[in-house]
């Protein structure tokens, strides 16, 4: 009697039990749902946008489905830009992304390869005013380009570095941010390593070179992928220092495709080049997704 | 092969004074273990040795040549750190050859150098792993291996042991043992534990807050410690020590449990009544039932440890003794007879040195 009992509150239990985590799993899906829709609906529209053709989207309409016009669209995109129904522009987008990909690697390039020498400095010699020049470039993580602006052009005109690839990317190469990062996991490594590498006989830059950069591997691809993006992603500097058609950077050259009113925008190719605009950084995360997570997780030791 | 002097070595941290002035002469193919608590300096003085620490006074000389101010790979020396310090992303046989890559040996050599060491170290199988795809032992012996490829005059072992499980450190302890007697290598072994000490070193240095207490053999400093401190430290369970005075001219000790028993090994110098402090071994400590000079020893905490047991009690002046007894004997609150026989006893001043027997004095 009492045993049967027992078993009856026991399923009772268990059946009160599988429907509260039923319950939670459909809520749990409910809201990422909710969350991919909003991520994905712009870039949805974007995509669907650029396969009509210049009209449809002219008269005010937003299709939800893809139309013919993809071919054409994206064709003339790539070789002619935004110059259909326009004198003045007329930058093909595949010397925009050329543009674009070339800044993008070399500010992530440049800024590791600086962050890594400075953050190695920092944290393995010692020398009078380490911590001063640790703080030194620690505060100018609070100075943005944006801040700076004004001299740097004025230091990049100087130099005569206007229009040209170089000023392009010598501004954002230097990177607060990837030295205090790289720090960080410096300090992480064994002193023992230092020290056995010193009993070997491994000078500073050989230690560095056999050591120090094959511990910071995934580190750095970690730190590619989202220095690929910052540099992809410039927008003001680029607007600033570069006037010649020659050096259009995508993101920059998508929005001069915007006109200012008098005539009929090319939305679909417009929405074309965006779409065109984030294929590289997207390639790049999937591509380096797994030594992104490892290096943002966990350490080889 | 080489020899290793240390003279008068001093090493300040700030207002720190943490060595001050080891003088120490080691023999060709000796194995010394630098023993002492943490924070003794013992660390230090191994580091100075190996030259990633400059002293702040003295020399090193390592076969008569003045390596002080000498970078650590010019010292002709090799390390075995205690975390082992093998670079993670090379394989072990890189690991090994590192230090003589470096050197820029020829391929051929540093291939017949690795191979050896491995065979030796029975990690010839390993080679081509990463470490850590090693346990903790075969990461023991591929640093130690590492050492070893450098044919160095020197080895210095910086608590290696430190990081095994007991009885693996066994083993390796053992192992380390005879691989130095066959290389024959001189070696500066630095642990904090006494067991490791006492059976690795041909001679023990015990360090006490920046000084060599003693430097003898392990059985000299376990059987003659110079002071109290290395006579605490070496021996377990530890030594008890006993307040004591002299009494009788020096004849005898007035024992503050309330028995007075002649020195067994001649008469000690001082004054009447002068404090001593009598040291006895736990295991030198006697049961003796129905024995007139038997002390009451009330029985507070019993170990049994199969073979014999640990007896933690209180005497009749209120000090605390242990005693290591062949039986299976004593329980709480039990009062047990004991004998503290004269023959074991280490006479120690009221400073803590050890207070020889004033030979010129007739018994």
């Amino acid at each position: 009697m009492l045993m049967r009992d027992h078993t009856a509150e026991d399923i009772a239990l268990a059946r009160a039990a599988a429907r509260r985590q039923a319950r939670s799993r459909w809520i749990a899906h409910v809201v990422i749902g909710l969350g991919v829709l909003v991520f994905a609906f712009p870039i949805w529209i974007t995509l669907v946008g650029s396969t009509h053709e210049v009209n449809t989207i002219g008269r005010g309409e937003v299709p939800l489905w893809f139309g013919g016009q993809a071919v054409a669209n994206y064709v003339s995109a790539w070789f002619t830009g935004g110059a259909q129904t326009r004198m003045t522009l007329g930058v093909p987008v595949w010397i925009m992304l050329w543009n674009s990909l070339n800044m993008a690697v070399l500010i992530a390039l440049g800024k590791i390869a600086i962050s890594l020498l400075s953050a190695y400095a920092v944290v393995f010699f010692s020398f009078p005013g380490r911590m001063v020049c640790f703080w030194l470039i620690f505060i100018t993580l609070m100075l943005p380009v944006e801040v700076r602006i004004i001299p740097t052009f004025e230091v990049m005109v100087n130099l005569g570095l206007i229009n040209s690839m170089a000023g392009l990317v010598v501004p954002l190469v230097a990177s607060a941010t990837a030295t205090l990062l790289f720090r960080q996991f410096f300090l992480t490594i064994p002193d023992e390593f230092v020290e056995a590498a010193k009993m070997d006989g491994a000078g500073p830059l050989r230690f560095f070179k056999d050591v120090v950069l094959p511990l910071s591997i995934t580190n750095i691809a970690a730190l590619f992928v989202i220095l690929f993006i910052y540099g992809w992603n410039q927008y003001l500097w680029p607007l600033l220092i570069v006037s010649d058609k020659d050096l259009e950077t995508v993101v920059v050259g998508m929005t001069k495709m915007i006109g200012s009113g008098d005539q009929q925008n090319e939305w679909n190719i417009i929405m074309a080049t965006a779409v065109l605009a984030m294929l590289p950084p997207v390639a790049v995360v999937v591509f380096m997704q797994r030594w992104f997570v490892k290096g943002l997780t966990e350490t080889e030791k | 092969m080489a020899t290793l002097t240390l003279s008068a070595v001093k090493k300040q941290f700030g207002a720190t004074q943490v060595l001050h002035g080891i003088d120490l002469e080691v023999a060709d193919g000796e194995m010394i273990v630098v023993v002492g608590a943490s924070g003794c300096g013992k660390s230090t003085l191994l580091r100075i040795v190996a030259g990633l620490e400059s002293p702040t006074s003295g020399t090193v000389r390592i076969d008569g040549r003045d390596v002080t101010k000498l970078e650590p790979a010019d010292r002709d020396i090799a390390m075995v750190f205690q975390n082992y310090a093998l670079y993670p992303h090379m394989s072990v046989f890189e690991n090994m050859a590192y230090g003589l890559k470096i050197r820029r040996m020829p391929t051929a050599e540093i291939r017949r150098r690795v191979g050896e060491a491995a065979d030796m170290l029975e990690i010839g199988a390993l080679l081509d792993r990463k470490p850590r795809q090693l346990s903790g032992g075969q990461r023991q012996r591929v640093a130690m291996g590492r050492a070893v490829v450098r044919e160095p005059k020197l080895f210095l072992f910086d608590e290696p042991l430190s990081n095994l499980d007991a009885k693996l450190r066994v083993q390796m302890r053992a192992e380390i043992r005879r691989l130095q007697k066959r290389l024959g290598v001189t070696s500066l072994f630095v642990t904090h534990d006494q067991v490791e000490a006492m059976t690795l070193g041909d001679r023990l240095v015990v360090m006490h807050q920046g000084r060599a207490a003693q430097v003898a053999s392990p059985m000299q400093v376990w059987g003659m410690p110079a002071d109290t401190y290395v006579a605490g430290f070496i021996g377990s369970p530890a030594m008890n020590f006993l307040q004591a005075s002299i009494s009788d001219g020096g004849r005898t000790a007035r024992l503050k449990a309330g028995v007075t028993l002649p020195f067994a090994d001649g008469p000690r110098p001082g004054a009447e009544g002068t404090a001593l402090t009598i040291g006895i071994r736990p295991e030198h400590v006697e049961h003796l039932p129905a024995s007139p000079a038997a002390l009451p020893l009330a029985v507070e905490l019993v170990e049994p440890l199969g073979s014999e047991t640990v007896i933690h009690g209180r005497l009749p002046g209120g000090e605390e003794l242990v005693a290591r007894l062949p039986i299976a004997a004593g329980d709480i609150g039990e009062v047990l007879p004991v004998g503290l026989p004269p023959a074991a006893w280490h006479v120690f001043s009221a400073e803590g040195a050890r207070l020889p027997a004033r030979s010129a004095v007739p018994a």
